[in-house]
């Protein structure tokens, strides 16, 4: 095994020395008999300094695919590579490969620089040098006033900082985060998303990411995998994520949506309930009968009858959001379309009323046809 | 509302104070019983040993009332019965030494057995857990005496273990097993592994095992792991177990009494023998207070050790 790991060829193409994590088939499976497939074959490439994000509901396995580049879990099937060296069978201790643990998990018994030592320490560094870094980290962190205090006696956002400062300490290639973030109130949350992405560039550091919430990939992220039951459904940047999602769930993941009924033909798409848009469908869809969707905030509403171009709607409910109005619609096909609205400084009183009929425009390009 | 009415309203001040005063002396009340059962079992009975101790044995047991500091003396020394010198009594020496070391002994045994007992019970399912520790509690439902009768069926020259060795022919002749300081040791381990079981299981079964994956994570072999992160956060029940088995053991009385015959007496037997056949009750009494204050000062280093600080800060 050992001798294979040795004699396996020095990365060659540059797009291949800019991998860091590589997953090739990743399969686990807990339990024996009947086991739960917590990863089906799940393949990625993450590459180095990149803000990488795994998104998906609980249970997806995100947290499984984390645990497994960490090395709490070994893989069933799969190979893990990290530039491209086969890690596979490596224990947690011998990758140079860090966590920030969902609930800190900070050594109680010790005081926050000893926290910040520990894998330093275990590396063997001197003295001297531990002492250095650590005041480092703590300067990285803003923590340096608590350096003596004991980690029962800081606050949830104090012992986030101390858990980054713990697994940046050893300057890790890959720095892995499972939901850092989740046990922090929401004004604390936004500040730690934004410390995140300046450590995450201050160190060069290649972070992956674990989140369920998608405002905080989208925000965060250099790229971002769509993970359900197990697969990685999408890989892509925020944007492209956001704006052409491949399928159903990962549209209805991210964002709101309407999905309406459509047929294609081409490179064109006739909605049922009216108008036709020019598309780029993806690959494997057959013309015929497909989904489509539209982002609530790439349409338009005014009142009165429907022009060129405009469908006919019946508004059934309007919300008031603050920053936006959404109206919920009805379409001549029977299905409803939510259109959201930026609320303009003054009321112009260009809303229809509950109840109205009303002209829906949908933005040209604003129409996605999905793969299933 | 005038004046006096209002005079006649205590401050609120001193409403507080009021209800503070009730509230203390209700407290003494509610513990009354309790400091009533100290008094008269727990202190009435120390301050009679401690008088004794400080009098003449008389004749037939008992005591004269005569002040003497002979019991005290005798604890570690005797008079040689021809000069008068005194000596080092060499039996009571090596009785107390006996009850140290097995006591040592029997705890660093019971340590060696009881964590991987207890970590295997802790990390099982919990449902299974409640099985083991059933499985753990059940000696106690046999009387002392029976289980130590048992131990002696065990290792008895006809005993269970040389019937086996020697069917086996890995010995000749049986090995004398009963009446040594090997048998108080196994016996004592037998009897108090639970005790240290118990509170070595509340203490890992409190461990959060994220940590030990943090251990990992940063670089931290099995063993480092264990010993800078299992051991300090499980260090309480270790140290609770340790008193448990050690202090009894100090003490122990049916144990080597069965197990160590006539010839291989503790510390316990030493205290019945004076107050029995010896016929000393001052010498008893001494002794008794010999081993509470041994037992204490195990105790306060124990404390000391258990509130020290970790390492300084890097």
């Amino acid at each position: 095994m050992n001798a294979l790991h040795s004699t396996a060829a020095p990365p060659s193409s540059a797009a291949e020395r800019e991998t860091a994590i590589e997953a090739r088939g990743i399969t686990k499976i807990f339990g024996a008999a009947n086991g739960f497939m917590a990863l089906d074959n799940v393949s990625v490439a993450i590459r180095r300094n990149e803000f990488f994000t795994l998104l998906g509901p609980s249970g997806c396995g995100k947290t499984t695919l984390l645990r497994v580049i960490a090395g709490f879990e070994p893989p069933t099937m799969g190979v893990l590579s990290l530039n491209g060296r086969d890690i596979s069978q490596l224990p947690p201790n011998k990758r140079p490969v860090n966590t920030v643990f969902q609930n800190y998990a900070l050594f109680p018994h010790m005081s926050v620089a000893n926290n910040i030592a520990f894998g330093l320490e275990m590396l063997g560094k001197s003295k001297s040098e531990i002492k250095d870094t650590v005041t480092e980290m703590l300067k990285l962190v803003q923590m340096e006033h608590l350096r003596s205090r004991r980690t029962s006696e800081l606050s949830g956002g104090q012992q986030q900082r101390v858990a980054l400062a713990r697994a940046l300490a050893p300057k890790p290639e890959v720095l892995l985060l499972d939901e850092p973030l989740s046990a922090l109130d929401l004004k604390l949350r936004k500040e730690m998303q934004i410390e995140l992405k300046r450590l995450q560039h201050e160190t060069g550091i290649t972070f992956i990411f674990v989140t369920h919430d998608q405002e905080e990939a989208l925000t965060m992220s250099d790229r971002i995998a769509v993970m359900s039951a197990g697969k990685i459904l999408q890989v892509g940047s925020p944007r492209e994520i956001y704006a052409k999602p491949a399928e159903r769930f990962v549209a209805n993941f991210i964002g709101e949506s309407n999905f309406l009924n459509a047929t294609l033909a081409g490179d064109s798409v006739t909605l049922d309930a009216g108008g036709r848009f020019t598309v780029t469908p993806p690959e494997g869809v057959a013309d015929g009968e497909v989904s489509v969707l539209v982002r609530p905030e790439h349409a338009s509403v005014r009142a009165g009858e429907p022009g060129a171009g405009e469908l006919a709607v019946t508004v059934e409910t309007i919300v008031y959001s603050g920053d936006a109005t959404t109206l919920h619609l009805k379409l001549a096909t029977g299905e409803t379309f939510k259109a959201k609205q930026p609320n303009a400084p003054a009321e112009a009183g260009v809303l229809p009323a509950e109840g109205d009929s009303a002209a829906l425009t949908i933005a040209p390009g604003a129409v996605t046809v999905l793969k299933d | 509302m005038t004046d006096s009415a209002l005079a006649s309203e205590p401050a609120p001040g001193a409403l507080e104070a009021h209800a503070a005063r009730q509230d203390s002396r209700n407290r003494w009340l509610l513990s009354l019983p309790a400091l009533l059962i100290i008094f008269l079992f727990a202190s009435g009975p120390l301050f009679v040993m401690v008088i004794y101790s400080f009098l003449s044995p008389g004749d037939y047991g008992n005591v004269k009332w005569d002040f003497s500091t002979d019991g005290w003396v005798n604890v570690l020394l005797q008079r040689d019965i021809f000069d008068d010198t005194l000596m080092w009594a060499d039996a009571h020496l090596s009785i107390f030494w006996r009850s140290l070391s097995l006591s040592l002994i029997t705890t660093v045994l019971t340590l060696i057995f009881g964590v991987p007992t207890a970590w295997f019970i802790a990390t099982q399912r919990p449902g299974k857990r409640e099985f083991w520790l059933f499985l753990v509690t059940v000696p106690f439902w046999t009387n002392l005496l029976v289980r130590t009768i048992a131990i002696q069926e065990l290792i008895r020259a006809e005993g269970v273990i040389n019937n086996v060795l020697l069917a086996l022919h890995i010995i000749d002749e049986p090995l004398q097993m009963m009446f040594t300081d090997f048998a108080i040791g196994f016996g004592m381990t037998y009897v108090y592994l639970p005790l240290m079981v118990l509170p070595v299981y509340a203490a890992v079964e409190k461990l959060d095992f994220r940590l030990v994956e943090a251990a990992y994570d940063l670089y931290a072999s099995r063993w480092t792991a264990f010993r800078r992160v299992i051991l300090p956060l499980i260090k309480p029940g270790i140290i609770a177990g340790s008193i448990l088995v050690f202090i009894p053991c100090l003490g122990a009385y049916v144990t080597p009494r069965v197990l160590g015959g006539g010839k291989n007496l503790m510390f316990g037997n030493l205290i019945e023998l004076q107050f029995g056949a010896g016929r000393n009750w001052p010498l008893g009494a001494a002794l008794s207070l010999t081993l509470m204050a041994i037992v204490m000062v195990a105790l306060i280093y124990y404390v000391r050790i258990t509130s020290r600080e970790e390492k300084k800060d890097v």
